[in-house]
Order: C-alpha cells, then structure tokens, then sequence
C-alpha cells in the first residue's frame, strides 16, 4: 500500500473517530507496534540504500501527521465532551435559593438597642435590674414616702410581702447610686408595669429607658442638650423639642419633653391632638432627697435624669398607630421589621 | 380639673388669647390638655316664653304652641312631651344656625306652619338630654340672645395638675399663677368677715388633732327652704364638673371650685349634742350621701355626733345630716384636714370626691376663715339667714407650721446651668407670694430668706425655690448644652458574651422574636407549670394578667396557637425576659430565653420533600446557641417533665451543671391547647449561657490526622453519649474527632440491639501516627466498648 493512499486512511479514520476510544483505535492501528505506518517503517530496509533517506523522511512526515491529527481530534473530542457535559449541569438560576427562613427582633427590642446603642457609644453604662421590687426601692429611695400624694400617679400593680412590680426602672438608678460613687453615667432599660387599661396608647406592661448622670457641675443646661441630641439622633432629624415644668417627686427641676410631631412636623394632626407636639418623656434634675438616700454628698454633686416610653418611641419611629400590636404577637406584623 | 375661662378672667385677665393664656399655664407647669368650647357654634337662638299649647289637629304627638320671642308672637310645632304654657325655653327663630349645620325654616308640619323651633339641650349641643325641650329659669329676660343670657362664649380648660400643685386646685391659684406670668396684679374675691345676727353655735370636739388640727363652725338659722342656686352659679358648677344638687349644697361646692377649700353643710336639726372630730371605732358603719352604707376601717377619720358617723372627713358626707329640702338650719364646716391623715381613705372606699381630692393633695392651712365667710355671704344672698359667731375649734401645735426657705445666688445658677439676673429672682418669688425676709452677702454671695406662703406648703428646701424661679423664668431660656466630662474608656469582659449576640444567633437561625405578658392566666400558668406555686398579683386587671409566669412556655405556646389561628403553619419563635419563681424570702426574678418551633423544618420549596421539625432541630438550634459562649461539655440528659413528652425531653448541662431544658410539647398539652403540630421547645438560663469560655490558641499539629470507622451492635437502651464519653476516656488525647454517623436497628439485626457507626480520628501533637498506633488506638476504643457497654464490632 503506498503511503500516499494510507495518509488518507489515517485522516478520515481520525475525522470519524466518535470518541476518545475509537480514536486510540485509530491511533493503533496507524501508530502502534503493529500499526500501518509502523510497518511501512520496517519495510524501509527493503528500499534500496539511496532511496531510503528519502523514503524515511516521508514516512517520519506522515506518522508526524498522523500523531498531530490524533491529537488535535483529541483535543476537539475533549472539549466538545465538556462543553456537553457543562450543558447538562445548566440550572435555572432563577430558582430561590436553599435556605431557613430569615427570622427578626422585635420591634422594641429594635428601639431599645438603638437607645442603648446611641447612649453606650457616648460612654453611659446598661445597667438591669429586678421587676418585683419593695416598697424602698420602687417609690421610697425615689421620695415618694408612704402617704404622698404622687403615689397616685403610679397605679401600682401590688404582691404580697409589700412587693411591687416596679412603676418605673429607676429602682435600678438607685441601685447603682448605693453601689458606685459619682461619677455615674447609666441608662436602665426594661420591662415596667402600672395598672392601665389596655388601649391602643397605654399598656399595663411596656418598656422603659431612664438614664443617670451625677457628677460635679451637671446643670439642667446640660440635661436639655442630652435629651435634645438624643431625640434627634434617634429620629435622625433636627425635631424641635421643648420643655415644660413638671412634676415627679425625685427629680426638681422636673420637666416633661415634647417634641415636635413626627406625622405633621408640627402643623398639629390627629397623633398630636392638634397641637404639634408629641409628649415623650419626662426628666429632671435629680433630687437632693434621693441623693442623700443614697449617700451621695448633695452639695458637692448634682444630677439629672430622664425616663423615657420605649414602646411609644418605637411607634412613632416605625409608624405604628396601635400599641396593642407590639403585645399582639402576630408574625404577619413582626416579620415586617424583619 | 375643669376651670372656666371667664371665671378665671373675673380673677385677672391678661390681655392674651384664650389659646396664649393655656399656652401661659402648660409652660408654667399647668399642662392645659383641651380648651373646650363651652357650646358650639350657633347663632338665632333667644330666650322665648310659650303663652299657649294647643293640639295638632292632624297628629297626635305633636303640639301647635305660641311663642313669644321677645318682639312678637310665633305660631310654632313643638313635639317635646314637657312643653308647657307659661314656661322659658330656647327658640331657634327663623333664619337661625344651629350645630351641625342645620339651619331654621319655614315648615309644614302635617298641614300646620311652623315659624322657627323649641330646641332640647342636644339640638343646641348643651347637654345628653333629648328627652324634651330645654327649660329655662323663669327669671330669665325673654327675646335674650341665649349665648347672652347663658354666657356661652366661653371655654373650659382641662388642667391636668400635678398632685404637687394643690394650691392650684381653685380659680384663686391659677389666677395666681396667671398673674404671675404676666405680672399684673389679681383680684380676689371680698371675703371679709360677715357680722353674725344670732349667738347660736354647735360644740366641736378634736379628739384627733393629728388629722383635723382645725375646724371651724357656724350655725346659719332660718334659711329659706327649697331656694334656687341662681343660674349663673349653676352655670360655673356645670362647667367645672360639678352638678348642681341643692342651693346650700352647691355654695359650698362653689366655695371649693372658687378658693380650693372644701367645705360641708349639716342639718344643724338632725346633728345631736355636739361635733366630734375622731378615727373609727369598731364595727362602725355609716349611709354616705350616695346611698352606700359603709364599713369603717378603723383608722378612717370620721366626723361624728352622739348618734355615730355623720361624714368620712374630707371625702364625703352621710345622709342622715344631709341637707333636705326642707332643711331650716344649717351647721356650715370648714376643716383643715391633713393629707397624711387621709391619705388612701377615698381610694379605700372607692370614692375619689372633689374634696378627698383637694384635701390628699393638701388644702391651705389659712384658708378656712376665708371661705367660710365666702360661703356665708353666699349664703345670705341666696338663702337667707342669721349667721352665727364663726367657731373656731384649732390644736395650733398641729397645724403646719410656717417656715422660711433660704436660696443661694450662686446654687441656683449652678444647678440651672445659666445665671438669673437676682432681681428677676426676687420679683418672681415675691410675685409667687413668698415673702422675702432678709438679703445677706452681695454678687454672686448673696443669700435671700423668704418666707413661704402658707398656700405653699410643698416648698420646703432650696431646691424647692430653685424651680419656681426656672419654671416662672422659663424653661426655653436655658441654653442647652452637653456634658462634658472625663472620657472613661469602656469595659469589654473577657468572659462574657452579650445577649445581643444570643438574640442574633436566634434570629440567623430563623426566629422571631415576642414580648409576652409577664403576668399571665392561673389556668394557662398551672397547665404549664403544675407543680409553682405563682406569684399573684393582689389587683390585677383581668383574670388573664392574674399570676406571675414562672417560666417562657406560656407566652410561646399562646402565641403559637393565636398565630396558627392566622394561618402561621410554619412557626419559629423565642422570647428573652424575666420568670418570676417564687422563693422563701424575694422572688428569684431569672432572665431565660426561650424558644419554640413547629411545622415544616425549612420554607416550603422546590428542592426537599416537606418534613416536620423534630427533637433534633430544636436541639441542633440550642447546640448552636451554646457554642457562642463554647463552655463544655455541654450535655443533654433525659428529663421527666410533666409539661414535656417523657420520651422527647431533656435537661441541658454544660460542665454537668443544669441550664436549662429541651423536649417536645407534651401531646396532651398539644391536645388541651387544640394544637395542629407538633411542638418543640427549649428554655435556658440566659446568665449560664452569656459566660463565655476564655480562649487561648494552642499550636496545630504538623502531623496527619488518620480516620478509621466502626460499627458496634450496642443494647438499644445505651445512650449515644455514653460511647463517646465511652471512647474518649478509653483513647485520651490523639482523638481529635468524634462523629457519630448512623444509628440503625431493624432487619438484619437483633430486635434488642442497634448499630452505631463511629468516626473516629486520631492525630499526634510530636509524630506521624503509624498503622500499628491507629490499630492499638481503634482497639482499646472497641474494648472499651465492650467491656463497658456490652458492644460488639459488627
């Protein structure tokens, strides 16, 4: 067979060859030990001594062929082998992903993390404490002495023993004024009771977030500009706030804060009774009464406090017009905050 | 507390709006909730008289009447059933408005013309009652335009007073305060001594001069029986809230709005031998004025003569010496009571009364002289009399005692953070009727004494003072600024996480978050905890909200069933708060977090078969939340729990002490609650899971690791746990891995055993573990096993 028609053999065997298999068929039957070609070569010494340099030449050039032909097949068979295979593990990327549900805090909880958050990074410590408190700590280390009229003013949930759930967080600011010398700067967060209907403004349990600064030369100048920063950081707008007297037996000056309606920027709407402004919380400067309950040298040390409604901050930072759905507990409600 | 804007305006009236004068009082610590419209807006309406009534020819309910309106006669159709000839109502003439826009014509009524309308207290928007047309005194100028005639066009204002402010609780101290605040002087009303025309009095007794340091008397004969409070005094009690009842009666109540002194008129004839001032004996009752008859407590302060209890002082009168309609004499009282001493009698018996009210908060204790010569001037002009000498019964040495206040320059404007000019301090005291006895120092040394009002008795210390002269001065004129002050670095514990972190794990791991109740229903409270014993609260609001919950299930599991009844099927859910357990001495108040999970273990989707939530969901979530803090060992061990399945329940330990607990919903409770799924809970100690192990690296070890796996038939009995704690103690430190990779029993094996395949890994801090190391390692571990657990290698 001359080498010529071989080639051509080769070729289309190589060009026909379906798989890598097939084509190392292909490869042995032109290129093994046994293979055409490998024949042709050993036939070389048959060829007279002139024309075999010649002839070796011609034959090396087509197993060279031959080799590269394979080899480039090869290549081709992988690739399109990939491609097929790479097209059999397309998925729809549009699919949802594989996963647990997302889950969420609560809506005070949130509130209450950005009070602590806002306070915390100005250097004031989270400070708990109990919910059944006694008579002392709850209304008389805060001068409210048994028979005093603003004892009214906390309708008291009572246990027995003489123990209450607390009225307020500031047993705990007591607690800290027995425990640790001025200066004292602390925010007390938590759960506080008082004898109300449910409604959609009042709750007989919602949260509250007082905070405490003692030290030498704390002025009421000094409470107006930390209540004012607060609420405008924590609605994250310049809202007007102001200030009227007060009462609350343990601070003197006692002012409630008002700040500027956050529906009607103060144009007065139906949240606000038309007036404008939302009423948040109260504040004052410390009494020197509880002070000196407490230890804590009156003349040399002044300080002010302030207690704010975490639940109703949180309704007006998230639009909610009904306080009964914090306690609702429905999730269709609080997976929006989620 | 209501007060009427004209009557206050009679005391001062500053040239300033009706909204401008509230603003004025809110800001100087008066809050001004409302300002109400007295009546609303109409017009065309006047005093008319109807002169005759007849019958409608065509209807039977109605009546055709003429009305006389001031200028001329009006054929008028009335349907009310109380109109009568002769008598004064309201007429709206033709062409007049009404509220709610309705405005009078000409009409035909069953064939009869009528020209304008009688009106009823609601078509004028004066009253609730719409039973028949308003009637008017006889005394009353007929053709008036009523807003006139009734002094319409005026408002009330809601005063929400701080039970500081008792001074406060009559027109004279907030017009005191207006005066104040716009500094112009007030005009009080004449309250000067009235000449007695007969020598009668009625003997008064103090037995308990603590309570009632003094009372005075007056006996006032021969008033006219039956005479009517004048409309204008009706009018002032209507509009502060106060119902006219009896012209004696609505003096008195008068008296109280105008000076904030309480007072009590007796039927002098029923009263026997004489007024004792003393507290309850036993068994004591006494019929009060609104028909209550009530048992008296022993240490209630009663007002009583020879027959027993005649009043509760300061909070309510009895009916025995009420005052009748054809009462002749009257003994007037004017008391000081003290607030201690009364203090939780009104909310005792359940009566919060315009006196007990103004008496709690505390009531001038030089103002008795004062109104009872109002009262008995009033008295004079509308009932009649002859006064008596006023009787003053006192015990001096307890009365309060007046005292002087002093205020340093300096402290004042230290506290407030800005300096008050020292004249503005003083005018503002003064002005506030503190009297300023004595200046010492000068600049900013000065030191002023004053001398405090006797209406004033809340003022007892220099901070007292400090917050008239800022509150008067004006909260806006205080700069703001922040503190400043040593910038102390925080404290981050090593050994703690926070709960933020713990909440965070809970939420990535699909939980919402509740806020339940703390205080709960007894039923749900017992069914979740049978063996507590919980804390009640003595006067809870509803029965749902009566005990303190003892623990979180309660919360969970209502609020899984209220949200399954929203179609919630698939519900993940924990709370963090406080329990409250009760204890010998203070109840222990453990912060715990809690969680519950039910339904489908992942969201509906395209890839896995729905499967339910399980043991091992809820204990693979509780695993989770327990790595943050990464104290070992944590274990679990098979806990008896009422509450809980007795086969899918377990007690939560690390380092064997108890932390908390996991298991499912025991089925009858899932039952009793008429839940659909299953449910599976946890609740831990938040405390134990916030100590966080402290971490220190140790080197990683530069040799291979190598795993070999068995599988041993164990008794089904055995625990997982035991051939762990099993293994590890047998091979020590080169396992440096334990997984635990199949539990089988069933077909191929006997009934009473089970197959456990273990992956065991060893490795070696200095070496290369060789096949002969891993083979004595592998084998001791099986030995073990056998030996302790009765295994066998399959």
């Amino acid at each position: 067979m001359n080498l010529e028609s071989l080639l051509a053999e080769a070729r289309k065997a190589i060009e026909t060859a379906g798989d890598a298999r097939a084509l190392d068929a292909v490869r042995v039957k032109f290129l093994g030990k046994k293979g055409a070609l490998t024949a042709v070569l050993k036939d070389l010494g048959r060829l007279p001594p002139a024309e075999r340099p010649a002839a070796g030449a011609a034959i090396n050039a087509a197993k060279e062929e031959v080799q590269s032909a394979i080899e480039a097949r090869d290549s081709a068979l992988k690739s399109a082998q990939l491609a097929a295979s790479l097209e059999s593990e397309r998925v729809d990327v549009t699919l949802p992903g594989r996963r647990q549900s997302s889950g969420g805090l609560h809506p005070v909880t949130l509130a209450l993390d950005r009070m602590e958050a806002i306070f915390a990074g100005a250097g004031y410590a989270v400070v708990d404490g109990p919910e059944i408190e006694n008579d002392y700590y709850n209304f008389e280390a805060l001068n409210i002495p048994e028979g005093h009229p603003s004892r009214a003013m906390h309708d008291t949930f009572y246990l027995s023993d003489g123990l209450v759930l607390r009225t307020h967080t500031s047993p705990v600011q007591v607690r800290v004024m027995e425990n640790q010398a001025p200066p004292i700067r602390v925010v007390c967060p938590g759960r506080v009771y008082r004898r109300d209907d449910v409604t959609t403004r009042h709750s007989p349990m919602f949260h509250q977030l007082e905070g405490l600064v003692i030290d030498e030369g704390m002025t009421f100048a000094d409470l107006k500009g930390t209540v004012i920063d607060f609420l405008q950081r924590f609605f994250e707008r310049e809202l007007r706030v102001r200030f009227r007297p007060s009462y609350f037996p343990f601070t003197e000056p006692s002012a409630e804060v008002d700040v500027q309606c956050v529906h009607c920027d103060g144009d007065g709407c139906r949240s606000c009774g038309q007036s404008g402004w939302l009423e948040v919380m109260g504040c004052g400067m410390v009494h020197p009464n509880v002070l000196e309950m407490s230890n804590i040298d009156s003349e040399r040390y002044t300080g002010f406090a302030f207690g704010m409604g975490v639940d109703r901050l949180a309704t007006l930072l998230y639009s909610v017009d009904d306080l009964r759905l914090f306690f609702d507990n429905d999730l269709r409600f609080l997976r929006q905050f989620n | 507390m209501k007060v009427a804007e004209s009557w206050l305006r009679e005391w001062v009236n500053p040239d300033v709006d009706s909204q401008t004068l509230a603003h004025q009082l809110t800001m100087a610590g008066l809050a001004v909730d409302a300002v109400e419209p007295v009546a609303p807006a109409f017009a065309g309406v006047v005093v008319a008289e109807v002169r005759t009534v007849d019958a409608h020819p065509d209807a039977a309910k109605l009546q055709v009447c003429t009305v006389f309106d001031g200028m001329e006669e009006q054929r008028v159709v009335c349907g009310a059933p109380n109109v009568t000839a002769g008598k004064r109502y309201p007429f709206a003439r033709l062409g007049a408005a009404l509220p709610g826009g309705l405005s009078i014509r000409k009409a035909k009524l069953r064939g009869v013309e009528s020209h304008g309308m009688l009106c009823s207290e609601v078509e004028l928007g004066l009253g609730d009652d719409a039973s028949g047309l308003m009637e008017l005194p006889d005394d009353l100028e007929v053709g008036l335009d009523l807003r006139r005639a009734l002094a319409l066009d005026d408002n009330v204002f809601e005063i929400d007073l701080t039970p500081n402010r008792g001074d406060c609780m009559g027109i004279r101290g907030v017009a005191r305060e207006v005066a104040v605040c716009n500094a112009i002087p007030w005009q009080a009303v004449d309250c000067s001594a009235v000449a007695p025309k007969c020598k009668d009095t009625f003997p008064v007794r103090l037995d308990d001069p603590d309570g009632c340091p003094r009372y005075l008397g007056r006996v006032i004969r021969n008033v006219s029986p039956g005479a009517a409070t004048p409309l204008w005094m009706q009018e002032r009690l209507r509009r502060s809230g106060v119902r006219p009842i009896d012209a004696v009666v609505d003096i008195t109540n008068y008296v109280m709005l105008e000076l904030g002194q309480p007072m009590h008129a007796f039927d002098l004839n029923v009263l026997k031998d004489g007024i004792v001032v003393r507290r309850a004996g036993l068994n004591e009752t006494l019929e009060l004025l609104d028909g209550r008859t009530v048992e008296l407590d022993a240490d209630t302060l009663l007002i009583t003569d020879a027959d027993g209890p005649v009043a509760i002082a300061g909070v309510m009168g009895g009916e025995r010496s009420g005052i009748q309609p054809d009462t002749k004499d009257v003994f007037l009282e004017c008391a000081f009571f003290a607030p201690a001493g009364l203090f939780g009698t009104a909310r005792r018996y359940g009566m919060q009364t315009d006196a007990s009210q103004r008496f709690e908060r505390g009531v001038d204790s030089q103002l008795q002289f004062a109104a009872m010569e109002r009262a008995t001037a009033l008295l004079l002009d509308i009932v009649g009399g002859e006064p008596g000498p006023v009787v003053d019964t006192v015990s001096e040495a307890h009365l309060p005692r007046r005292h002087t206040v002093s205020l340093r320059h300096s402290r004042l404007n230290a506290l407030v953070g800005m300096d008050v000019d020292a004249e503005e301090v003083v005018s503002i005291l003064t002005r506030l009727d503190f009297s300023l006895l004595e200046t010492t120092g000068n600049d900013t040394h000065r030191v002023w004494t004053f001398g405090v009002p006797s209406h004033r008795f809340d003022v007892e210390r220099e901070v007292d003072l400090i917050e008239e002269v800022v509150r008067i001065h004006g909260f806006d004129a205080v700069p703001p600024r922040l503190p400043s002050t040593a910038l102390e670095l925080s404290a981050i514990p090593l050994d703690r996480t926070s709960r933020g972190r713990i909440r965070s794990m809970l939420v990535d791991l699909g939980y919402q978050e509740l806020v339940t109740y703390s205080f709960i229903d007894r039923v749900l409270q017992d069914l979740l905890d049978p063996s507590a014993r919980a804390i009640e609260l003595t006067n809870p609001l509803s029965s749902e909200m009566a005990v303190m919950r003892t623990n979180l299930l309660p919360g969970l599991v209502s609020a899984l069933r209220a949200n399954e009844a929203r179609q919630q099927t698939r519900v993940r859910l924990f709370e963090m708060g406080r329990c409250f357990v009760p204890n010998d001495d203070v109840p222990a108040q453990p912060v715990r977090i809690g969680g519950l999970i039910a339904g489908d273990r992942m969201p509906l989707n395209w890839s896995d078969a729905a499967t339910e939530v399980d043991f091992f969901d809820v204990k693979g979530d509780v695993e989770r939340v327990l790595a943050i803090g990464g104290r070992g060992p944590v274990t679990f061990a098979p806990l008896d729990d009422p509450v809980l399945h007795p086969g899918q329940a377990a007690r939560v330990l690390i380092d064997e002490e108890v932390v908390g607990r996991i298991g499912r919903l025991h089925p009858e409770l899932e039952a009793r609650f008429e839940l659909r799924r299953a449910a599976f809970v946890f609740e831990l100690d938040v405390d134990a899971v916030l100590i966080t192990e402290r971490r220190r690296a140790s080197a990683v070890s530069k040799f291979p690791s190598v795993r070999r796996d068995i599988a041993v038939l164990v008794d089904r009995a055995v625990p997982a746990a035991a051939l762990e704690a099993c293994v590890r103690r047998a091979v020590g430190g080169c396992l440096v891995d334990f997984r635990l990779f199949d539990v089988y029993h069933g077909e191929g094996i006997d009934s009473a055993k089970k197959s456990i395949a273990l992956g065991l890994t060893f490795q070696d801090q200095t070496r290369t573990l060789t096949d002969t190391d891993i083979n004595a390692l592998v084998d001791t571990a099986v030995g073990a096993l056998e030996t302790d657990l009765g295994a066998r290698l399959r």
